[in-house]
Parts: C-alpha cells; structure tokens; sequence
C-alpha cells in the first residue's frame, strides 16, 4: 500500500508492537490482509450478518447524510445571502449601494430629459395654437375661410340696371371704414384687398363674374355701426337713390359668408427683413 | 448493511423533517459534511485494508467534524473565513480522492 492510511480506519498501535516500525507495520497488515478472504465475500458476509459494532458506524453514516441533506436543501431553499459571513455580506452591500447609486444619476439624468422634452412639447403645443389662431385670422381677411357672426344684409334693388361701379366700390369703402370684417356680394364673390370691380354687360363684374341686380350684399361686423354707415348724407343710401335704385337693410342673428377665394401666392412681394 | 440503512434513514429523515439549521452553525454545516465524508471514506479505505475499527472511525469522524469547524471558527474571527474554509475543503477534498483510490483499487484492482 503506497498510501498512508488516512484517519479513517487504521487501529491504533497496540503497545507492544513499537519495536517494529510503521511502515513495516502496514507491510505486514496488508499482506495479512490480502491473505484475507477477498474483499467481495467480506462485505458479503458482513451485509448478511450485520453484528452490533456495526450500528456506530451506521448512525454516524446516516448522522453525515442527514447533515448533507440538510446542507444541500438549505443551499437550495434559502436566498443567497443568508448563508454568507459579515465581510461577504459587507461586500454584497457595497456593490448594492453602488448599484442604486448608480440607477439613482441615471433616474436624475432621465428625469432631467423628460423634464426638457415636456418643456420642448409645451412650447411647441403653444407655437402651433398661436399658428392657428393666426392662421383663422388671416383665412377670414384673405377669404380662403366661410366666415359667420353679427352682421348686417344690405339688397340693393335696381331695377333699371343704372347702379354704378363707382357707387358700389364707394359704399363697400364706407363699409369697411365702418368696421366690416367680411364681405360677400350675391352669395358668390367674397370681397377682400385684390378684389376686382368692372361694369359688365347688364350688371357688375366682381372679380370677372358677372353680377346682376339686385346686389345682395352680406356683411358681417357691428351691425349698429354699419347700419349707421348706411345712412349719412352722401353715403351709400344716398347713391343708390341718385342711381334710382332702392336699399333694404335688414340684420340678421347671424350673417352666414359661404363663398371663399383660393389664396393667391404673390408673385412679386416678398416679405421684407 | 447497518451503514446502508444507516445512509438511507439519513436521507429520509432530513427531506421528512426539513430541519431549521441554527444560524450560527450554518457557515460550519458545509465544512462538517465534508470533513465527515472524509472520515468515511477513510473508514471505507480501512475496511477494504481490513484495518477497520469502530472505535477509531467513531474518533476520527467526531474529530474530523470538530477540527473542520474549530478551523473555520478560528477563520472567522481573524477575519480569514472564507480563505481558511476554503483551504480546509480543498485539504479534505485532496484527502477523500487518494481514500476513492485506494477503495477503487481494492474493487477492481486498478
């Protein structure tokens, strides 16, 4: 046997065999032991007649497997760090705390992101209120939006086809420094800045159509204020009488303007600075 | 055959009762099975030498269990557990290998 013995099973040296020395000792046992009946019939003999010693061992055996099989369930049932000792511990928390420093920046850093894209988002929401509102406004003055509200209608009947174009060019004047907002002739021409006047054959033209008597006109504004307009010497009543036409005003709850233009990109203008 | 049913109650046991390992033990529980398959294995060894003897297995095995933890305590309060306890199941480990040798060389003779 090449190996020592280990703790194990090596009987202890009786006292009378220190004359001869250990490793001849362990010669000596293992050849008694090979001259023993093989290994095999040994443990045979020892399965089939178990004698009291054996018990010992038997409880200490089952003693280990019960202990390993508590370790391993433990091992496994339990987290992990109830089995670690202080310093491990320590470390465990350590690189906790500098995990959730780290989330910590990172919520920060986040937080600050979506703070600024909020901010981005608000401004934009109100850029793009004040464009429409904008884009309202000026739809209603360029006539590329129907316009509705307080106003005043105004039917100029003439039945002997003698209303001129300067009266009516003269009278949407008065209009307009009356405060008119929107303006609309026969239910079809929208009246705004470009607009074009010219005597036609058998009425007006209004923007190249055609219009004949009696003129409808639509305006919307404060009705009191238009109405007023009507009426001074020289005014707008004033010409269609000298046109020997007749005026009806009415004012209805609300003025409906359904004709629009399509916006005329300019050619020459461009905005200056 | 004791040993066996021995090994086998041991198992049932611990899976039936599930028992609540004390705190303070549970950093020695690992190092105590070790060293007590060391023992066993030896006392395998020993067996198959035909050297066995209860007396000195029942000795080793409580002396081995109770060395293995004494290390690891010491271990623990100089603040050098884990090495220690590593360097004891490394010892033991080297040990329980040249004991299955031996044992494997008594079975089949190689």
């Amino acid at each position: 046997m090449p190996d020592e013995p280990s703790d194990g099973g090596a009987p202890e040296q009786p006292v009378g065999e220190t004359k001869f020395n250990r490793r001849h000792l362990a010669e000596l046992r293992s050849e008694l032991a090979a001259d023993q009946p093989d290994v095999r019939e040994r443990m045979l003999r020892s399965f089939t007649r178990p004698s009291g010693s054996q018990v010992l061992g038997g409880v200490l055996v089952g003693l280990l497997t019960f202990a390993a099989v508590t370790q391993v369930r433990l091992y496994s049932d339990t987290n992990t760090y109830s089995g670690l000792r202080q310093s491990d511990l320590v470390q465990a928390l350590n690189g906790l705390q500098a995990a959730s420093t780290k989330a910590d920046s990172e919520i920060a850093e986040l937080t600050k992101t979506r703070n600024r894209l909020r901010n981005s988002s608000d401004q934009r929401t109100t850029a793009l209120e004040q464009a429409t509102k904008e884009l309202n406004t000026l739809g209603i003055l360029a006539g590329t939006l129907p316009a509705a509200g307080p106003g005043i209608r105004i039917v100029v009947i003439d039945k002997r086809g003698q209303y001129s174009v300067n009266h009516l060019l003269d009278g949407i004047e008065e209009l307009r420094d009356a405060g008119a907002e929107a303006i609309e002739i026969n239910h079809r021409v929208r009246v705004v800045a470009q607009t074009s006047f010219a005597d036609g054959e058998g009425g007006i033209e209004v923007d190249g159509q055609l219009l004949t008597a009696p003129y409808t006109l639509d305006v919307i504004g404060d009705p009191d204020t238009l109405s007023r307009a009507l009426d001074f010497p020289g005014g707008f009543k004033d010409d269609v009488t000298l046109d020997q036409g007749k005026t009806k005003v009415s004012t209805p709850k609300v003025v409906r303007i359904d004709a629009t233009r399509t916006p005329t990109t300019p050619q020459y203008a461009v905005p200056a600075s | 055959m004791i040993a066996v049913l021995g090994m086998i109650l041991g198992v049932v046991l611990g899976l039936v009762f599930k028992p609540d390992v004390p705190l303070w033990m549970e950093p020695y529980l690992p190092i105590a099975v070790v060293a007590a398959m060391d023992a066993v294995f030896g006392a395998l060894r020993a067996y198959f030498d035909g050297l066995f003897s209860d007396k000195v297995f029942v000795v080793s095995f409580i002396s081995n269990v109770v060395i293995a933890a004494l290390i690891v305590f010491i271990g623990d309060k100089l603040g050098v557990g884990a090495q220690l306890s590593t360097g004891v199941v490394v010892v033991l480990g080297i040990r329980i290998f040249t004991n299955v040798a031996a044992i494997r060389r008594h079975l089949f003779h190689a």
